[in-house]
């Protein structure tokens, strides 16, 4: 699956059509447990990283809040 | 623009600060001495001796609450700023009580669940309100890897991956950069582009 992964284009290893947040992290190995996600610009909370997907060509921000200030 | 200009214009301006450590009391010192009108500032914590390796507090104020004390600092420097401070741990109810008339706000926490805390809420309840957030600023050097990261209204200044540890602490210099690197986002979305 092709995304906009953080600005850039991201190629996913998966035969899904369309992926979770949750997915997509364990996908990726993302550590950091604090994170700002956005799908198409829209926000989306923590509650629904299980919930909201996303699909070929979407754009999707995972920012990492880090300590530290 | 002439700095006449520049003051004239901030001065109508409002600006919210959450969190008065390294960050917010650089961001505010930075703002204050370029004229900003009002500045709402929210800290629940005193000061200690180890946060004067890079807050704007000094020696003699160990001891204070933060927001009281930052408040006193930027009227020294430039008494036409108001300053709202509150000694306060900021909930999602109280940074939309507090920061939702603002121009800017500044994201200035220590701990990143608190950054995570009002992003979601700024983004969730304020999508047009500009909010900067400054992310990965520990320990030393590394100047070229610091910089400006746009999400639509959302700003994320800083190296975005090195995080405060016992190994890694947060001291004057990058602190400070971050720091003054997200006042001149601010000055940016007041102002207009510059440069």
């Amino acid at each position: 699956m092709k995304i906009i992964l953080n600005h850039r284009e991201e190629f996913l290893e998966t035969s899904n059509a369309s992926l979770t947040i949750n997915e997509l992290l364990k996908l990726k190995k993302f550590s950091f447990t604090r994170l700002v996600v956005k799908i198409n610009g829209k926000l989306v909370k923590r509650e629904n990283f299980d919930l909201a997907s996303f699909s070929e060509n979407d754009n999707v921000e995972i920012i990492h809040m880090i300590s530290g200030g | 623009m002439e700095f006449q200009k520049v003051k004239t214009v901030l001065k109508d301006k409002t600006i919210g600060i959450a969190g008065c450590g390294g960050l917010g009391s650089n961001v505010a010192v930075a703002l204050a001495r370029v004229g900003i009108g009002i500045l709402i500032i929210a800290d629940f914590d005193k000061i200690e001796e180890s946060n004067l390796n890079r807050q704007y507090f000094f020696y003699d104020q160990i001891g204070q609450y933060k927001a009281p004390a930052l408040k006193e600092n930027i009227n020294r420097i430039n008494p036409n700023v108001i300053v709202k401070a509150h000694t306060i741990k900021l909930t999602p109810k109280d940074i939309l009580d507090l920061y939702k008339e603002c121009n800017v706000i500044v994201e200035a926490f220590d701990k990143a669940e608190m950054k995570e805390m009002i992003a979601e809420t700024v983004l969730s309840e304020l999508p047009n309100k500009p909010l900067v957030c400054g992310v990965g600023l520990a320990g030393w050097g590394g100047n070229e890897l610091i910089k400006v990261e746009r999400h639509d209204n959302l700003y994320i200044v800083g190296d975005h991956i090195s995080e405060t540890s016992e190994d890694d602490p947060p001291i004057a210099p990058r602190v400070g950069i971050v720091a003054n690197m997200m006042a001149n986002v601010v000055l940016e979305l007041l102002l207009g582009k510059d440069k």
